[in-house]
């Protein structure tokens, strides 16, 4: 009988790279940077590590294909490494690799890495993918703005929500990380902006607005694991565990099932279920101390606050104006920019956040530091929300 | 006897208003002045006539058993595949019967009626099962400024032929042939070159059309003063009449060429003022074809009983009265790739289409055709072995599902300025299906502020990508408004 992941692995180090355009920069410069400040954390040295997974998600620009662009750049001393790509929750994918190796014993200290450089396309936004050669044939034309867009329309028609009041909510979203960027010497997007000015940027898929669109960023971050015992064994204080790793995709219901609305996802809630019942959570509204969600787009992050069971349903407009969210309000969520500021360089971003949440955990988040965090929850999505993958992950202190 | 037991049309949406050409040349070609009257017909970046071919074709199969036509015959002078059986799209988008004939007519602006006389004669003949399906389609390049770009529109006409007198009976057909070159289009070329206007109407219209009608009234047993409806596109002003005074018909039963709002739908007019005609005859009307190009075809019906009967299908008239005016002519020119313009990286994708994937899915991309479960009744695109409803996952249990006709409407959209388009902003939503299914769709025929959730869609077969690099194109089908929103035109 499966026992779950909780509490069998410990983080051992973490880096994470300047996020933001990094021109000087390709994706081997960030996956060293990350790398080198993730091994000073761990206090490993190269040839301990056994084994790697490294995330990447888009093959066209970055490091191509295959798990020899990490091997190859950290000089790891030809070890297993695996390239694992699901759309934008490549990054958590990584980390799910190396957890399960430490936790089934196969190996004392393994390796995550997430890296994606995305400024070498020529253009803003994300590069269009080819996938396969039916899709093409009958999938719609959109962009990933337009197929998260979509989430307003149908929580509008389903809550009845006029048009203006969720524009300023998601507005609200937005304002509330850029405020939290600003303090994030790491970010990509570090200037605080107004509700006004979101609501007034550039149309980009209606509803969204420039300013309701995360960052297009380059960067890396990595992850050391082993087990808490070996951790122990090595004279850590204040460990920190994995309390939950879920993951749940489409099976093809939300694009081909009529008992879907379009409003909300059906894979996080299912993750977050998950999750929760992993790291014996009862009441996540009231335990969860802080999160860091997948804000690839404003409204994103507004349905998702109720997929993750922390606002009613229905009721994640009002938390979201009262400031639920915000840095100082019950949950704060993108304490250190989220994607909308920290950026979204693919491969990256699921470790990226884990990044925030073990060092607030660990009281060394600076600037941004909240008040004796207990628990962390990482909410990282890939794909469009008709047909997509959900990671939620939770750590915390080891007991 | 045999006979047209159905008809269908199709016009685009969009109507050029020709005064907003005029404007444009004005500093150039001041003479086009005097033609800045009214609208033409303008096909969405999205269309060709193919997809015009399609959908009036739908119009006029409505409720017929699609399975049981035998042939089809499609006559254009703008199709997309020199070299690729187009009728064999249009067969494969209507879910025709894969064992039956499909025929290409191009070349000459009577190639409608050409289509026409083959489709009577095999019909006649017993072949195609006795029914036989004939669409006539037509996008004409024209060169900016050029007359040809005031007159010409786009459109589709199509008959359902059938072995018995149907809705009007076919009394007999006449050709002539003769090598009157009044324009061609050589080898390569993307735009027609035509001699002196005065020798087209005096030497080609004039003298060429009345031969082939006396011909015809002479074989039928016919004489003019029967004759109820004399159809003949023109667009030298006053020559139909002209040609039906000639020939002893009186000029009032001249019809109206539709050139005014619509403009001349090319190889595909004469077939569009034919069907505009059905939809005014009354039972027993004798109604006279004439189409002239290279010579003359002549075709003679007579309007039976079961005309009025005929229902449940928007024809010319209809498709005419869906329309909304367009005064951005630069809209035209990029549609009909007239300049070159920016398309941005985005619009550098590589669109090469897998044409064994397009082969395996056929019934799938060109035709629509989804699943439906034997075992909890779900239908679903696409077509899979495991059904989608989580209260079944029922294995090989889908049968072939039609989902071009179902209703539809928008659970969710949005209205996306970063795709590529041709015409932004990108629309695309899920549309889920009255009956069941859905599916994430490209919207066509909408205008920024029109989309709401819960608004009802139809499918309409479109052009997809183009694969410039290749010279392909792919098709699929597209969400609509049901009721589109109709202004100025």
């Amino acid at each position: 009988m499966a026992t779950g992941i909780r509490d069998k692995v410990a983080v051992l180090g973490m880096g994470c790279s300047k996020f933001g355009e990094r021109w000087e920069a390709g994706p081997e410069e960030l996956m060293v940077e990350a790398y080198l400040e993730a091994m000073e954390d761990a206090g490993v040295e190269t040839s301990q590590i056994e084994a790697a997974w490294f995330s990447t998600h888009i093959d066209e620009v970055g490091t191509g294909k295959g798990g020899t662009p990490l091997s190859t750049t950290l000089r790891l001393p030809n070890i297993a490494v695996t390239r694992v790509e699901n759309f934008c929750a490549s990054g958590s994918e990584a980390f799910r690799g190396a957890c399960y190796a430490v936790a089934a014993g196969a190996c004392d200290i393994a390796l995550a890495m997430g890296v994606e450089k995305l400024k070498d396309t020529g253009y803003g936004g994300l590069p269009t993918a080819q996938p396969g050669t039916l899709y093409p044939l009958w999938g719609a034309d959109g962009s990933a703005p337009g197929n998260f867009a979509q989430l307003a329309s149908a929580y509008r028609a389903k809550h009845g929500v006029d048009k203006d009041d969720l524009k300023r909510a998601i507005a609200h979203v937005s304002v509330k990380s850029h405020k939290n960027g600003a303090k994030n010497p790491k970010a990509h997007l570090r200037k605080e902006v107004t509700e006004d000015q979101v609501m007034n940027a550039p149309m980009i898929a209606e509803p969204l607005g420039l300013f309701d669109c995360c960052g297009v960023s380059d960067g890396a971050a990595c992850a050391i694991v082993t087990t808490p015992e070996i951790a122990k064994a090595m004279g850590k204080h204040d460990i920190i565990t994995v309390k939950a790793l879920q993951l749940a995709l489409s099976n093809g219901l939300e694009s081909a099932h009529n008992s879907w609305d379009g409003s909300y996802f059906h894979t996080a809630r299912i993750a977050a279920k998950r999750a929760y019942e992993e790291a014996a959570i009862k009441d996540p509204r009231k335990e969860v101390s802080m999160m860091e969600v997948h804000d690839c787009f404003s409204i994103t992050e507004l349905v998702t606050m109720e997929d993750l069971f922390i606002s009613p349903e229905g009721g994640a407009v009002k938390d979201v104006m009262d400031g639920f969210y915000d840095s100082d309000g019950g949950v704060p969520c993108q304490i250190d920019g989220g994607l909308k500021c920290f950026g979204h360089p693919i491969g990256a971003s699921g470790l990226r956040m884990l990044y925030e949440m073990y060092l607030q955990l660990q009281g060394r988040a600076g600037e941004r530091q909240l008040a004796d965090p207990r628990i962390g929850l990482t909410h990282n999505l890939g794909g469009s929300p008709s047909s997509n993958v959900c990671s939620v992950c939770i750590i915390g202190a080891y007991q | 006897m045999v006979g047209i037991t159905a008809y269908g049309g199709y016009v685009p949406r969009l109507r050029l208003n020709r005064k907003a050409v005029a404007d444009a040349h004005a500093w150039i070609n001041p003479g086009l002045k005097g033609m800045a009257r009214g609208t033409r017909s303008m096909a969405n970046w999205d269309e060709d006539c193919v997809t015009m071919a399609v959908e009036a074709a739908r119009d006029c199969m409505n409720g017929a058993d699609r399975a049981a036509v035998g042939g089809l015959y499609f006559a254009s002078t703008t199709m997309p595949f020199a070299d690729r059986q187009n009728s064999g799209i249009v067969a494969t988008a209507l879910s025709l019967s894969e064992d039956g004939a499909a025929a290409d007519i191009a070349n000459s602006q009577r190639a409608g009626t050409t289509a026409l006389i083959q489709g009577l004669n095999a019909v006649a003949a017993g072949q195609g099962g006795g029914q036989v399906l004939v669409v006539a389609s037509d996008h004409r390049r024209a060169r900016a400024a050029s007359a040809l770009e005031m007159q010409s529109g786009d459109g589709a006409a199509a008959l359902l032929l059938g072995a018995d007198d149907g809705v009007a009976r076919f009394l007999g057909a006449h050709s002539v042939t003769l090598d009157f070159v009044d324009h061609f289009r050589g080898e390569g070329e993307d735009f027609d070159y035509g001699w002196e206007e005065r020798w087209i109407r005096d030497e080609g219209f004039a003298r060429i059309v009345p031969r082939a009608v006396k011909a015809l009234l002479e074989k039928s047993g016919k004489t003019a003063d029967q004759i109820t409806h004399f159809v003949m596109p023109c667009t030298f002003a006053g020559m139909p009449q002209t040609v039906a005074k000639a020939v002893g018909i009186a000029p009032e039963k001249a019809r109206d060429t539709l050139v005014a709002n619509m403009g001349e739908a090319g190889a595909a007019h004469a077939l569009v003022m034919l069907v505009d005609t059905l939809q005014d005859a009354k039972p027993g009307d004798m109604i006279l074809v004439a189409a002239f190009g290279q010579g003359c075809d002549v075709l003679l019906f007579e309007a039976t009983a079961a005309l009025p009967e005929l229902s449940g299908r928007q024809g010319i008239k209809g498709a005419l009265k869906r329309g909304r005016e367009e005064t951005n002519y630069m809209k035209y020119l990029v549609f009909n790739r007239l300049i070159d313009w920016e398309k941005g990286m985005r619009g550098e994708r590589d669109n090469k289409t897998a044409l064994t994937t397009l082969y395996r899915k056929r019934d799938m991309i060109t035709g629509l055709v989804g699943g439906q479960c034997r075992q909890c009744g779900t239908a679903q695109f696409p077509r899979t072995r495991i059904c989608v409803n989580p209260n079944c996952k029922a294995v090989d249990t889908q049968d072939p599902y039609n989902f071009a006709d179902k209703k539809a409407t928008i659970l969710s959209w949005s209205a996306d300025y970063l795709t590529y388009t041709v015409d932004p902003p990108q629309h695309f939503g899920m549309v889920t299906f009255e009956e069941g299914g859905r599916f994430m769709a490209d919207f066509t025929d909408v205008d920024p502020g029109d989309v709401e959730s819960g608004m009802e869609m139809r499918m309409m077969f479109r052009i997809k990508d183009f694969d410039e690099r290749r010279g392909f194109r792919r098709y699929f089908w597209k969400a609509a408004p049901a009721a589109p929103k109709t202004a100025g035109a």
